[in-house]
C-alpha cells in the first residue's frame, strides 16, 4: 500500500485555498470601504468548497470519448452581491462592522485548516519513522 | 489560484487612497481661514474621488484595489463677508472666505482615519496567516 498525500491531505487543502480566496475578496470589500457605486461580494463557502473539490470551479467540456480530461483548479470563484442592510446614497454596500466581523471569522477557520493539515503531516511523519 | 500576497497590494492601495484623503482634509482645514479679495481667488475646497479597479483577468479577477481617480474642487460659492477695513476688501467692503465647512472635514477625517486603521488590521492578519503557512509541516 502506498501513501498518496492527496487522499492523506484529504480536504483540508482545497479548503484552504477556498479560505484564502474568501479573504481575498472580504479584504477588497475593506478597501473599498469608501468607495462610491462598489458593491461588496462574498463567496458561498459551501458551494464553492464543493466546486474545489470537482477539480476547481471552471471544466473544460468532453464531447467526444477521445478528449483527454483535464484536471486542476482554475477559473475563479462564482463571488454574489451582498444584499445591503443599509444602503448608503453613494451607492456602496459596504458595512464595515459586517465585513470585518466575517474577515476575523475567515482568519480563524483558514488557521483551524492549518491546522488540520499540520496534523495529517505530523501523522505521516509519524507514520513514514515508524517509531 | 489565490494568492494571499495580493492583499498587501488591494489593502495598500487603500492605505494610500485613505491618506490622499486625509492630506486632502488637512488642506482644507489649514486654508480654512485663507482670506481672499475677490470671489474667484478663493480657496476652495478639494475633495478626492475613489474608484474601484479590478486586479487581475480570469481566475485572479476577485480582487479590487482603490485608486484616487481625480481631486474636485467644491463648487459651493466662497462666503462673502462685508469688512470695508480689512487691506484685502474689494470696491464693495467684501472679502471672500474659502467654501471649506470644518465640521464636515472634521467627519471626513475621522472616516478616513477609521478606514485606515481597518486595512491596517486586514494587513496584520494577512501577515499572520502567511507567516504561519510559510511554518506548515514544520512542527
Amino acid at each position: 500500500m502506498s501513501i498518496s498525500f492527496d487522499k492523506a491531505l484529504g480536504i483540508h487543502a482545497e479548503a484552504l485555498q477556498v479560505r484564502s480566496q474568501r479573504l481575498e475578496v472580504l479584504a477588497s470589500n475593506l478597501a473599498n470601504a469608501d468607495t462610491p457605486n462598489y458593491k461588496a461580494r462574498d463567496i458561498d463557502f459551501r458551494a464553492a468548497l464543493g466546486a474545489a473539490e470537482q477539480g476547481g470551479a471552471l471544466k473544460l467540456l468532453r464531447t467526444q470519448n477521445g478528449h483527454l480530461p483535464v484536471n486542476g483548479s482554475g477559473g475563479a470563484l462564482q463571488t454574489q452581491y451582498r444584499v445591503p442592510t443599509q444602503p448608503s446614497l453613494d451607492g456602496n454596500t459596504v458595512d464595515p462592522q459586517l465585513e470585518h466581523a466575517a474577515f476575523s471569522q475567515n482568519a480563524v477557520q483558514y488557521q483551524a485548516s492549518l491546522d488540520f493539515l499540520n496534523a495529517r503531516f505530523r501523522g505521516l511523519r509519524t507514520a513514514l519513522k515508524g517509531e | 489560484m489565490s494568492n494571499l500576497f495580493k492583499l498587501f497590494d488591494v489593502s495598500g492601495s487603500a492605505l494610500s487612497a485613505q491618506s490622499v484623503r486625509l492630506n486632502a482634509v488637512a488642506s482644507n482645514m489649514a486654508n480654512a481661514q485663507t482670506v481672499s479679495g475677490t470671489a474667484e481667488g478663493a480657496y476652495r475646497a478639494q475633495h478626492p474621488i475613489f474608484a474601484s479597479v479590478l486586479e487581475g483577468v480570469g481566475a485572479n479577477a476577485n480582487t479590487h484595489s482603490v485608486q484616487v481617480s481625480g481631486i474636485l474642487e467644491s463648487t459651493a460659492p466662497p462666503v462673502a463677508e462685508y469688512a470695508p477695513h480689512h487691506p484685502l476688501a474689494d470696491p464693495d467692503g467684501y472679502i471672500y472666505k474659502p467654501n471649506v465647512n470644518v465640521v464636515e472635514e472634521m467627519a471626513n477625517m475621522i472616516s478616513a482615519s477609521r478606514s485606515y486603521e481597518n486595512n491596517v488590521e486586514v494587513m496584520n492578519t494577512t501577515k499572520q496567516l502567511l507567516l504561519r503557512t510559510l511554518q506548515l509541516g514544520q512542527q
